[in-house]
């Protein structure tokens, strides 16, 4: 394949940064996205020029290191990571546009590279049970309807990308915060802390910046793996219900 | 030296509980003036820091990531074992630690092992506590399936992603101790080297990969929980940043490097589609409960295939091999990982691969969804075929699919005493950096396991027990060590960006990975390796001379932080090769040619290499020491592994 890509440049935080137009030849249809781009940093280097700086790790959909806003949508055209992304997904003379997740909580890093500690931080404000090691009741004392466990999964499956914010006009974290909270809020576990994990969270999420939700259903439609929009919904509700009752925050 | 596993003495159910009585405590009121290091924020490292830190110790945790949820614990996939016995099934901790034991090859100490089955009974507990959404039956208890070939059910699991869950678990805890102010955090940051002071490590140096800075960190203790050297293959299961830098430089400041030679290939992973290939993806072993492994019966029918002129489903039964069930009836397509890998290469080296490269065999589910539906085998393997066909563009419930061996899991590592020290004091190492628990093979679901057991519930016992002894004396970095090494790893960066060569350091690493993949790979000779020890010495002169690493140390510089990781692999390579030369015998993920059965089957020599082969560093371009721990087993009688 041939390709065009139309690449962001941004040497660091400071520098204004913008598109750098790139051929590409060669390309076959087996190869990953991030594949294609190691192609080109390949390229780029025989040539001297600074490589393409972009985000990964794992390469197999799951550690949410991965970024990348493709012709448009977080992540390119399928509900994928982009390093899941196939080139078989594009045709022959495509020019592809990538740009770093933008958000004014993500500050970009360099090039395609954002800083999304932010999320770190909505988590150290509650998202977890306050357990210590040790000294805890056998596993099978709870038992927990399967159900239940299911939907719970089904939340915590998010990986973290922050591809829900950059689908979202507002840049809202509110599917990654919902995630986290719908999972913690249906198991029992999650039970003693339920009403301050809310509000600590959402607290925290407002504070770092990010938008409010707007229902547009961008993030879960964007969400490489599927967070439903309910969770937002139920995020929703234990905020309300923990605001009218609760004494913390 | 004489390396002194400090084995605690009497009977082998008895070790643990004795040892911790009689390891020194800190002071509750004294915990708060020790600072401890933790590098690496995967199971181990925030299992451990979280754990610490909780106990009132201070504790500074460092990973290259940009997050701590990154560390590639996130992508294991089948599950976590643990002694439960939940199924009445006839499990126990001995059961566990036997097998483990025997599926390590009997390469393992009794007594780690032993305190590994013993302790994976706690970790369950506390993941469920931490609100881990394990699997669970439809009355509300917890789910377990049987895997990678035991007799037990006793791998509990979430769906295809129990490593995400777990990590998620461990990395709650950590930042709820992120929180409290009890951790600091330093993701994007790389290890460069470690301290050490009279003998003691004392802190590490470190490259703060947004600027460049070079930064000195001074604790009581370091805890490498860096992971494997898988990578060292080029492609592999891990993680593209997944590296050995750590605990390279943890051995050239003189901890033992042990069993380096032990690699686990995984036998299902999506085959190499061509030289582009980045990494290899794995395939849950889990699918080999239903999926079926064959190739054509002759070579005529597998060129056929490649060339395309016929399909797979239009080979008839009787012209498919499925080698696995006619050599091993009793345990057909679940043979363990190191025998189902072997016999993959077997047959392709035949010539009867199935892909274009002819590096492939079939992993076929026809029958599976004959006999139970395509809704049942959905169910089952759903995510699992969906990535696949994500990957490789074919439905696997249409046509086979095609499955190779590869580098999954690296069973040697930084060698540790009972108490996971290194052989420098005060310097640890957990999970997979260490070498301990495996032995030669590591069994399905055990890596979870292990690193969870060392970070919960090993170190927070043993760590103690150095510190108490240590004093409370606090700890700077002004000592000059400090300012040495900062200079040496300062002269190391400005050495890779200076010689400005020709060629980019992917193309170094794909040639190291290549030259360990052929000969210290699946199956290895003496003719082999001592090639590679030669290939691998010329290439490291090579990339010195010729690498080129454009930009500079004052920013994000990814082929800087990557030339300095294959600096680091392009030594441990010939470690490799030299400790599979010195191995004159077949056992788990070391196979010999020269050393087999009539039957084409591991053959150990348990008179002669009954140890633990620990390195030790004596200088550049030098030749490493070999010091010898013998293992000794009281408990479990050796025998011939056999899966007929």
């Amino acid at each position: 394949m041939k390709l065009t890509l139309k690449v962001w440049r941004q040497k660091n935080n400071a520098d204004k940064g913008g598109f750098v137009s790139y051929p590409l030849d060669g390309i076959s249809t087996d190869m990953s996205f991030l594949e294609m781009l190691d192609v080109l940093n390949e390229e780029l280097t025989e040539k001297g020029e600074d490589p393409v700086h972009f985000d990964h790790d794992c390469r197999e959909g799951i550690c949410g290191m991965c970024s990348l806003y493709i012709n448009g949508k977080p992540h390119g055209p399928q509900q994928t990571t982009t390093c899941q992304l196939h080139m078989r997904s594009f045709k022959d003379g495509d020019t592809i546009t990538i740009e770093p997740w933008r958000a004014a909580a993500f500050p970009v890093v360099k090039d395609l590279v954002v800083d999304r500690a932010s999320f770190d931080r909505i988590i150290q404000a509650g998202g977890y049970v306050s357990v210590n090691t040790g000294g805890v009741p056998d596993a099978n004392e709870i038992p927990i309807p399967k159900t239940i466990a299911d939907e719970a999964f089904d939340a915590a499956t998010c990986i973290g990308c922050g591809a829900c914010v950059a689908a979202c006009k507002n840049a809202s974290a509110m599917l990654f915060t919902s995630a986290k909270i719908s999972q913690l809020a249906m198991l029992p576990q999650g039970q003693v802390e339920r009403k301050e994990r809310a509000e600590k969270m959402i607290a925290q999420m407002d504070a770092e910046g990010f938008g409010a939700c707007t229902n547009t259903g961008a993030c879960s439609a964007e969400c490489p793996k599927g967070i439903s929009l309910t969770n937002i919904a139920r995020m929703n509700r234990e905020y309300f219900s923990a605001v009218l009752s609760s004494e913390n925050v | 030296m004489i390396l002194d596993s400090k084995l605690p003495a009497g009977p082998l159910a008895e070790k643990w509980t004795k040892h911790k009585f009689t390891s020194k405590l800190v002071n509750p009121a004294n915990k708060r003036k020790y600072t401890v290091i933790v590098v690496g924020t995967g199971l181990a490292g925030a299992s451990a820091a979280a754990s610490l830190a909780e106990l009132g110790y201070n504790v500074k945790a460092f990973c290259f990531q940009d997050s701590p949820r990154r560390a590639h614990s996130i992508a294991a996939q089948g599950g976590i074992n643990a002694a439960k016995n939940y199924q009445n099934d006839g499990d126990s901790v001995y059961r566990l630690f036997y097998d483990t034991i025997k599926g390590g090859d009997y390469r393992a100490r009794e007594a780690n092992v032993y305190r590994l089955a013993e302790v994976s009974v706690n970790i369950i507990d506390q993941c469920v506590a931490q609100g881990v959404p394990f699997a669970r039956e439809y009355g509300g208890l917890l789910a377990n399936r049987s895997f990678g070939g035991a007799q037990v059910s006793r791998t509990f699991y979430a769906r295809g992603q129990t490593g995400q869950q777990l990590l998620l678990g461990a990395y709650s805890a950590l930042s709820r101790q992120v929180a409290n102010g009890k951790v600091k955090l330093f993701p994007r940051t790389e290890m460069m080297d470690v301290v050490t002071v009279d003998g003691h490590a004392r802190g590490i140096v470190t490259r703060n990969l947004i600027t460049g800075a070079i930064e000195t960190h001074a604790a009581h203790a370091v805890l490498l929980c860096t992971g494997g050297y898988g990578n060292v293959f080029f492609l592999s299961t891990n993680a593209m940043g997944s590296n050995v830098t750590a605990a390279w430089r943890a051995h050239k400041k003189g901890a033992h490097f042990a069993n380096p030679c032990y690699t686990q290939i995984h036998p299902t992973c999506i085959p190499v589609s061509g030289d582009h290939q980045s990494k290899l993806t794995l395939m849950s072993e889990s699918l080999r409960n239903d999926g079926r492994v064959w190739v054509p019966k002759t070579v005529e029918i597998a060129e056929k295939l490649r060339k395309g002129e016929i399909r797979p489903r239009d080979i008839q039964e009787e012209d498919r091999d499925y080698y696995l069930e006619r050599k091993y009836p009793s345990f057909g397509n679940l043979v363990p990982r190191d025998v189902a890998s072997r016999n993959a290469k077997y047959v392709c080296d035949e010539g009867r691969g199935v892909n274009e490269t002819g590096e492939a065999v079939f992993l076929d589910f026809r029958d599976a969804i004959n006999r139970d539906s395509e809704d049942t085998i959905r169910a089952r393997y759903g995510n699992l075929f969906d990535m696949y066909q994500q990957i490789t563009g074919e439905n696997p419930y249409q046509t086979p699919m095609k499955i190779y061996p590869a580098v999954h899991y690296t069973m040697g590592g930084l060698w540790v005493d009972y108490n996971l020290m290194t052989s420098v004091p005060g310097l640890y190492a957990l999970g997979e950096a260490n070498f301990s628990d495996h032995g030669a093979n590591r069994l399905g679901a055990s890596a979870l396991m292990q690193g969870l057991a060392d970070g919960y519930f090993v170190i927070p016992y043993t760590l103690g027990d150095y510190l108490a002894g240590l004093g409370t004396k606090p700890v700077d970095t002004n000592h000059p060590e400090f300012e040495k090494s900062v200079q040496e790893v300062k002269a190391k960066i400005s050495k890779l960006l200076g010689i400005k060569g020709t060629k980019s350091v992917d193309y170094f690493h794909k040639k190291l990975g290549k030259i360990m993949w052929n000969d210290c790979g699946m199956a290895r000779t003496a003719e082999g390796l001592t090639r590679a020890k030669g290939e691998i010495k010329a290439l490291r002169a090579e990339f010195w001379k010729d690498v080129k690493v454009l930009g500079e140390n004052e920013e994000l510089n990814q082929s800087l932080e990557k030339a300095h990781r294959v600096a680091d692999f392009l030594e441990l390579g010939e470690l490799m090769v030299d400790d599979a030369l010195n191995r004159n015998e077949s056992c788990g993920g070391h196979f010999r040619e020269e050393y087999q059965t009539p039957e084409g089957e591991a053959l150990r020599d348990d008179e002669n290499f009954a140890y633990v082969a620990a390195w030790k560093y004596q200088g550049d371009e030098q030749e490493e020491l070999l010091e010898k721990e013998p293992l000794v087993f009281e408990n479990v009688k050796l025998t011939q592994r056999s899966y007929k």
